[in-house]
């Protein structure tokens, strides 16, 4: 081993870590900001359900509360991965097609596998292992693309967006892609079962977010993540493997879209042409609204979930009461968003 | 026509560091001055201010007596007086013509009158002697043809003084000797021409006087003729030296850490071969555009390189990134600081522990181990922060770069490559670096510094090795290791 370098000291030198002249004011801004952008998610949330609760009496119910946690699961755990997809500078707008074709690629091979195999437990076993892969696969080649074909995020996810899409279209022959019952009897307790009272989504949910954040936080990867999002160049002049951090995290945004589509697919037992339409939207948005710059840098998976469960705090205000349209629950969303961002302005 | 220029006590401060010190002088009109200065010395700021693209401090400037404040670049040339920079300021996706009337378009009625301008383009072009179609677009000229295209453009917006950074970086000597043709003409048609250059034997070609800078100060003006290279080298230097830097050590007798044999960085660098031993601290000098940072780069993997052998303690290497040069021993900080050496808008922490996080996770990471290297970090380098937890862009610039120093030591190479690493700091701080730097080959790191300071090269270095033009022109030691032979051998007129 070469000697460490411990004590570089001219001789004499003195040790005064002395008062950064320029930085009070500077620091207290920084503070409020990050305040901002730690709690001002979860003040919202808490104002939101505030409301809920005095336009409708069934809004602070338990089962109403397990229910907007439950169709939050899907995005939200979507939006987990697109937390690492953004902080790291990229982005995917496929994930709503991707989510559409992992849906009815895995029906039909489960559809095809259970007389097959004999057992429709492991059919839908199997079915499962091909979303998993699928989506992996999907995520791997966005991320090849993007790093060694050296082309935009955004035009690759534009381009596999309509891809993806327009091949469920064609599978289903633009009609809908159905489970066979005997699948559905075994397969639809993922969704509609629950543990300890607490349904199913909302432990995948929990455990994906709980598993996102301690990556982010507490590994070499997530450092990394932040480290290419926060300067690129800085990252890979510092011995960062910036190629193959970013291609995981389309392989991770990959695998949580194909969880959350495994826990979405026995809510109806079927894939459509509209089958996760805008849900990319929804991601975004609730990775955007969690206090996660679009630029990349920082970001926090706990936002990400906040955001997520306010998002859909907002459309189940909507159809709870009659103040605007539940038709423009994507308008919301999309007001919402642009909000956040006016409120982000010049943050870093 | 002519127009007399006078600075004033103009001051000016980049944050806490002051870069000009009430600097004052006179221009007369109808002249081709040489402005002198090393690296830092000041000229481009007082330049800039001159044009519109700074703002002086206390202090300015009078144009024919009167005083003047030019608010941007184009009220600057409404008045005559006209930058042409370094770097170009051509917008590439549009035509020659577009370009030399951007801003000021001439129009018939409510349409471009473009017969016209292409017409007086033309005119332009030919009194820079470049004859291109004024339709071409500019991204698709070389470099030296851009160059004349911004000096035709400063023509034909009837500049009354010219300022010209480093124009001949990109020129052949054909193309140099017509430049200077046409800077004698502009002469005697009156304009006054500032001449930016560190090519000593141009300044002496083409200047009638010359304005030396030093340390943001004025020095002094005088007529070219009375003036050698020599002299003008001592006069841009002429600085106490001695206890800026620390004692040098010997250049230790001892295989190797690094050799590197007719490495080749296509574009950039051929054929070049060095090597560091421990406990050397070898330096680099060059003009700008000489291919050192980029030699670097090559062998680090961040470029295509082409042939060549490259030994690190003694074993063949041959890094595709920078993470597998870190893993053999081997770190470079690139000189530039806020977009390759250190993340600004992360804290002290992360910075110091980014290239180095495998020996903080176990598996996961460990905070107080990274707090603990952090607060050695500022203890050993003497980094002042107000707050461990400020964020590495609050830093005064040179705290930034013993960050990023400590940053780069982190791995615990055997060979280290600093990049410019005392650029935009300040004096207390360079001296710092420089004992850091003398500390770390004395422990048996071999040390190896790119600089344009020859100053520092010479306090700090054994040897140094010239570049230029991709070459290595000169492995300079001992006596030999002066202003004016490095010079020399830098700008090829030995």
């Amino acid at each position: 081993m070469p000697p460490a370098p411990t004590s570089p000291l001219p001789p004499g030198a003195a040790v005064a870590p002395a008062a950064d002249p320029a930085s009070p004011h500077a620091r207290r801004h920084g503070d409020w900001s990050a305040r901002f952008a730690a709690y001002g998610p979860l003040a919202g949330l808490v104002l939101l359900c505030i409301a809920g609760t005095l336009l409708n009496p069934d809004f602070a119910t338990w089962d109403n509360g397990m229910n907007v946690l439950t169709r939050t699961a899907f995005i939200g755990i979507i939006a987990v991965g697109m937390s690492f997809v953004i902080i790291s500078g990229g982005i995917d707008l496929s994930v709503g097609s991707m989510a559409a074709l992992i849906a009815g690629s895995t029906i039909l091979v489960m559809n095809q596998l259970a007389p097959l195999v004999g057992s429709p437990l492991v059919a839908v076993l199997l079915g499962a292992l091909v979303a998993l892969v699928l989506g992996a696969v999907f995520g791997l080649a966005h991320g090849l693309l993007i790093t060694k074909g050296r082309i935009e995020p955004f035009i690759v996810t534009l381009g596999t967006l309509g891809i993806f899409r327009a091949y469920l279209t064609y599978f289903a022959n633009g009609g809908a892609i159905t489970l066979d019952n005997e699948l559905v009897d075994v397969y639809s307790p993922v969704y509609y079962g629950s543990w300890l009272g607490i349904p199913i989504p909302i432990w995948v949910f929990a455990v994906i977010a709980l598993a996102g954040g301690f990556l982010l936080n507490r590994t070499r990867y997530g450092r990394y993540v932040q480290a290419i999002g926060s300067n690129e160049q800085v990252a890979r002049y510092s011995a960062v493997a910036v190629d193959r951090v970013k291609v995981l995290t389309y392989v991770l945004l990959g695998g949580c879209v194909a969880v959350a589509t495994l826990l979405y697919v026995p809510r109806l037992g079927s894939a459509s042409p509209t089958t996760g339409l805008l849900w990319e939207l929804e991601a975004i948005a609730a990775v955007i609204v969690g206090g996660t710059a679009l630029k990349g840098g920082g970001g926090r998976i706990f936002g990400t979930v906040v955001g997520a469960v306010l998002l859909s705090v907002i459309s189940n205000i909507l159809n709870l009461t009659s103040i605007i349209s539940v038709y423009l629950n994507a308008a919301v969303q999309g007001f919402v968003i642009i909000v956040v961002a006016f409120l982000q302005r010049g943050r870093r | 026509m002519s127009l007399r220029v006078r600075f004033d006590g103009v001051c000016k401060h980049f944050g806490p560091v002051q870069v000009l010190h009430g600097v004052s002088f006179e221009l007369e009109p109808g002249r081709v001055y040489g402005l002198l200065g090393e690296n830092g010395a000041g000229k481009s700021t007082l330049m800039k201010i001159l044009c519109g693209y700074e703002q002086a401090g206390p202090g300015g400037f009078s144009i024919d007596g009167e005083s003047c404040r030019f608010a941007d670049s184009r009220e600057a040339e409404a008045a005559g007086v006209v930058l042409i920079h370094q770097e170009f300021n051509l917008a590439d996706d549009l035509s020659v013509v577009q370009n030399i009337f951007l801003g000021r378009e001439r129009r018939r009625g409510w349409l471009l009158d473009e017969a016209s301008m292409r017409e007086s383009a033309r005119e332009a072009l030919d009194a820079v002697g470049l004859s291109i179609d004024p339709d071409t677009r500019v991204r698709d000229l070389i470099v030296a043809e851009k160059q004349l295209v911004e000096i035709a453009r400063a023509l034909s917006r009837q500049a009354r003084l010219l300022v010209m950074d480093e124009p001949t970086a990109t020129l052949t000597p054909g193309e140099t000797h017509r430049l200077f043709a046409l800077i004698r003409q502009l002469r005697d048609r009156g304009v006054t021409v500032i001449y930016i250059s560190h090519k000593l034997d141009e300044v002496e070609q083409i200047t009638d006087e010359i304005v030396v800078m030093r340390d943001g100060r004025f020095v002094t003006r005088g007529p070219t003729a009375r003036h050698t290279r020599q002299d003008m080298a001592n006069l841009m230097v002429g600085r106490e030296l001695t206890d800026m830097f620390p004692p040098k050590a010997p250049l230790p007798d001892a295989p190797p850490l690094l050799a590197v044999r007719e490495f080749s960085v296509p574009g950039w660098a051929q054929d070049v071969g060095f090597e560091v031993r421990p406990g050397e601290i070898l330096g680099f000098a060059g003009l700008v555009g000489a291919g050192r940072t980029e030699l670097f780069e090559g062998l680090l993997g961040l470029r295509p390189r082409a042939g060549g052998e490259v030994r690190l303690q003694g074993e063949p290497v041959r890094f595709k990134d920078p993470r597998a040069a870190a893993r053999a021993g081997l770190t470079y900080l690139s000189e530039d600081r806020k977009g390759r050496g250190l993340h600004v808008g992360l804290s002290l922490q992360d910075n110091l522990t980014l290239m180095d996080l495998d020996r903080h996770a176990r598996p996961w990471l460990d905070a107080a181990s990274q707090r603990a290297a952090l607060q050695a970090a500022v203890r050993d380098f003497r980094i002042r922060a107000g707050s461990l937890d400020a964020r590495a862009g609050s830093l005064s610039g040179g705290n930034q770069q013993k960050l990023a120093i400590a940053k780069v030591l982190q791995p615990r190479p055997r060979v280290l490559v600093l990049d410019e690493p005392t650029r935009g700091v300040d004096v207390g701080a360079k001296r710092d670096i420089y004992f850091l730097i003398a500390r770390l080959a004395a422990e048996g790191l071999g040390v190896i510094v790119i600089s344009s300071e020859l100053v520092e090269l010479i306090g700090l270095c054994q040897r140094v090795i010239v570049m230029r033009a991709g070459r290595v022109q000169a492995t300079l030691a001992g006596d030999h290791l002066n202003e004016e032979e490095l010079i020399a051998h830098a700008t090829g007129t030995h």
